[in-house]
């Protein structure tokens, strides 16, 4: 790596995904990061430095929810950041803790994502309606999966994708999730059942959706002198890429996410991968819709535009196909707690490289990973790629 | 590791308010002025990272973040949102370029307080919501009940405390970016509302608006993009805790913590005598003070009395807030940090006008995120690579 320092993930911790879980945000934020803290087998005082991911402060009714949550996450007397790009919150605070370290400012960093939607009532989405520009977009009431369903049905268009195609996607995932012991909504369904859910904005349907959920992860990141300390088995940060879009989302089109293609490039470079769908062995792209997962699959170079769904189609995206993805059971079958459902991702990504994922694991002794988020109003790629 | 330089400043403001400038433009145009002091670069290409600095509430959005890029030239490009004090994100800058794949990155943080009608309940919703929003009252409570606590352990007078505002206010008079110049005397600020008690309201600094624009560079680049580069020495910052009841009422531990993390990096062992003059977050007139002792730029207790005795104005030994401070400039909110830091970086380059500081060779920047936190950071920077 020319010189630049390595940054290794040493423990991860992921809470349970729920609707509406009894412990409070700063709760979840703590067992998370002692979780992590324990796969690690380090402690608190051993860290020095501190970040976190969350997403909107509405959800909570918090002003400066950083501030809010810092004792939770360990971040009592320590250098202490939140960073913040929407739903790609979760893949991109873990990169904030690799320049942490990377920069040589620390040897320690605790990354912890939190998320605690079900305080905002009636629904959480309602505080998605406030994420729209208050002069050309709020008055006409829009939600987000309205506008979802602009993108799905310009991705289906541009491609002559069927939803039947797209629905595979709930399916696999959602029974990927049988095997994780946090998933919300882990089931084994049909394309039928997909087909026949409740239409929300056509085309989205309610099992093309994943929930909203309480939960938090964490990970523990430190310089590679600490790493050969620690573990025999540090999965390292070999590339790390985000890119945003124009505010202007009405300006682009919705087919494909540059964005997420930007930022794949930018990790790629740094990884040193020149061909993704070979070099790469599992992925965890993010799901919050099935659309997306194929959508996110293309911007990621992992297949050409529009072939997403044939590979969906093919099983070449199951556990035991040829690239595995979302073995987790993503967002449609885990549940999306927001910032922690993208540093799920990137857990599981660590967990897989590591041979520790239980009855998830992929076959094959996977070698390289990637982990995406997908943020802000149709516009912010997040991507860290993992090896062993 | 290379160095760490920052290359370019530009700001916009600060003034009570901008009735003609939505907040893009506010933006757009301390991007413009910042780019091109950077020698003329082109946001396009030549700019590797962006960093916003902005809390939602505040700008009356959730994910704020969305809104940022096409008004700096980021669009398709590598930027991201530090909810926080505009010098995190300095500090954030400071660490994508010690890495070594960065070499620069532009930090951007702003106030666009007139356009907050409540204020006030938005800093009551930073409370907790369980302990301590249901107090009710003004927020600023917090902060009478701290200097309170401060005057008593320490011994600080009232009357020093208002020694501040005298000071920082008159120093504003030479500042063009500071809204709230004026000439007062001590019985003005002592005879003002006592809001808080014993917290005066001429002892508040007042929002304003503004935007502050940077851009850092590498070593390697810096000294391409500007004959007048300010090198940072060092930086820290630290959380002390969101919890009330459990912080240090009088020693602003935060700071201290902060100052450690960057004096140590920066090679400082004598702030006094190392560093040539300070700007130090004063949202309020005994916070200079406190912050000050934090600092350890002079014993606990003691920095009323240097005050008095004038060792911080702009003529005396060690100035402090040479800008005005918030108390003079007007505070700009999420942007405060990036304030101090400018004044800093037009002192080192020797642009100050009026209120240059003579032979200022290094300087320090501080700052606080306010009511309710006990979060601070700070930064060393030098002239002197």
């Amino acid at each position: 790596m020319f010189g630049k320092k390595r940054v290794a993930i040493v423990g991860a911790g992921v809470t349970l995904f729920r609707r509406n879980l009894k412990e409070t945000g700063k709760e979840l934020a703590y067992h998370a990061a002692k979780m992590a803290l324990e796969q690690a087998g380090m402690e608190l005082r051993d860290i020095q430095s501190v970040v976190m991911g969350t997403a909107p402060d509405a959800f909570d009714g918090v002003h400066m929810k950083g501030e809010y949550l810092a004792d939770g996450a360990g971040a009592y007397h320590k250098p202490y950041t939140r960073v913040f790009v929407g739903g790609g919150t979760g893949v991109f605070a873990p990169l904030a803790g690799w320049w942490h370290v990377a920069s040589g400012q620390f040897d320690t960093c605790l990354v912890v994502c939190e998320e605690k939607m079900s305080s905002c009532h009636p629904h959480p989405q309602y505080a998605f309606t406030t994420i729209f520009d208050p002069i050309l977009e709020r008055p006409i009431g829009m939600n987000l999966i309205w506008i979802f369903a602009l993108e799905m049905n310009r991705y289906m268009h541009k491609h002559n994708i069927k939803k039947e195609d797209i629905a595979l996607v709930s399916v696999k995932n959602k029974r990927n999730a049988l095997d994780n012991p946090i998933a919300q909504l882990a089931a084994n369904i049909t394309v039928e059942d997909v087909l026949n859910s409740e239409i929300m904005a056509w085309p989205v349907q309610r099992l093309d959706v994943s929930p909203t959920s309480d939960g938090a992860a964490a990970t523990v990141l430190v310089s590679e002198d600490v790493a050969k300390e620690v573990t025999d088995n540090p999965v390292w940060i070999d590339g790390v890429g985000w890119c945003i879009d124009s505010t202007h989302w009405t300006d682009r089109d919705l087919y494909y996410p540059d964005y997420v293609e930007y930022a794949a490039r930018m990790a790629y470079k740094m990884a040193g991968i020149k061909n993704p769908p070979k070099e790469i062995d599992v992925a965890e792209p993010y799901d919050p819709f099935d659309y997306k997962e194929l959508h996110h699959m293309e911007g990621l170079l992992l297949c050409k535009k529009g072939e997403a769904p044939k590979l969906t189609r093919e099983g070449v995206t199951q556990r035991d196909g040829d690239l595995p993805t979302c073995p987790s059971g993503g967002l449609l079958g885990c549940g999306n707690p927001i910032a922690a459902a993208g540093m799920m991702k990137v857990c599981e990504i660590f967990w897989q490289l590591r041979g520790e994922a239980g009855k998830r694991q992929v076959p094959g002794d996977p070698r390289t990973g990637v982990a995406q988020a997908w943020g802000d109003l149709m516009q912010y790629g997040s991507v860290i790629v993992l090896r062993r | 590791m290379s160095e760490v330089a920052i290359v370019g400043v530009g700001c916009v403001g600060f003034r009570p308010i901008t009735p003609e400038l939505s907040y893009k433009e506010l933006m757009f145009e301390a991007a413009v002025k910042a780019y091109e002091d950077a020698g003329g670069i082109n946001p396009r290409e030549d700019i590797d990272v962006f960093v916003t600095c902005a809390e939602d509430y505040l700008e009356g959005f959730s994910i704020f973040d969305e809104f940022v890029p096409d008004q700096l030239g980021a669009a398709l490009r590598h930027l991201f949102t530090v909810s926080g004090d505009g010098m995190l994100g300095l500090a954030t800058a400071y660490m994508l370029i010690k890495t070594g794949y960065f070499d620069t990155v532009v930090v951007e943080a702003h106030s666009k307080a007139s356009d907050i009608l409540t204020y006030m309940d938005i800093v009551q919703f930073g409370l907790d919501p369980i302990f301590n929003r249901p107090l009710g009252g003004h927020p600023y409570y917090i902060a009478g009940l701290e200097m309170n606590r401060y005057l008593h352990d320490t011994g600080t007078t009232e009357e020093q405390c208002a020694q501040v505002v005298v000071k920082n206010r008159k120093n504003a008079i030479l500042n063009p970016y500071a809204a709230y110049g004026a000439d007062i005397t001590l019985d003005q600020v002592m005879h003002s509302e006592r809001l808080f008690h014993p917290l005066k309201k001429l002892e508040i600094s007042t929002p304003a608006d503004g935007c502050i624009v940077m851009v850092l560079a590498s070593e390697k680049v810096a000294e391409k993009l500007t004959d007048k580069p300010v090198w940072i020495k060092g930086v820290g910052w630290c959380t002390e805790t969101p919890s009330l009841e459990t912080r240090d009422w009088t020693r602003a531990v935060y700071t201290r913590l902060a100052a450690e993390m960057a004096y140590k990096e920066a090679k400082i062992t004598n702030p006094w005598k190392d560093i040539d003059f300070a700007e130090i977050h004063d949202l309020f007139a005994y916070k200079e003070l406190q912050h000050m002792e934090a600092l350890k730029l002079c014993d606990y207790g003691e920095a009323g009395k240097l005050t008095e005795e004038g060792l911080t104005s702009l003529n005396g030994e060690f100035p402090i807030n040479p800008s005005g401070g918030l108390l003079g400039m007007g505070y700009g909110l999420e942007a405060s940090g990036l304030q101090k830091v400018l004044e800093v970086v037009l002192q080192l380059r020797g642009e100050a006008g009026a209120r240059q500081v003579e032979d200022a060779e290094v300087g320090l920047a501080h700052t606080w995120r306010g009511i309710p936190t006990a979060t601070g950071a700070v930064a060393v920077l030098s002239n002197v690579k």
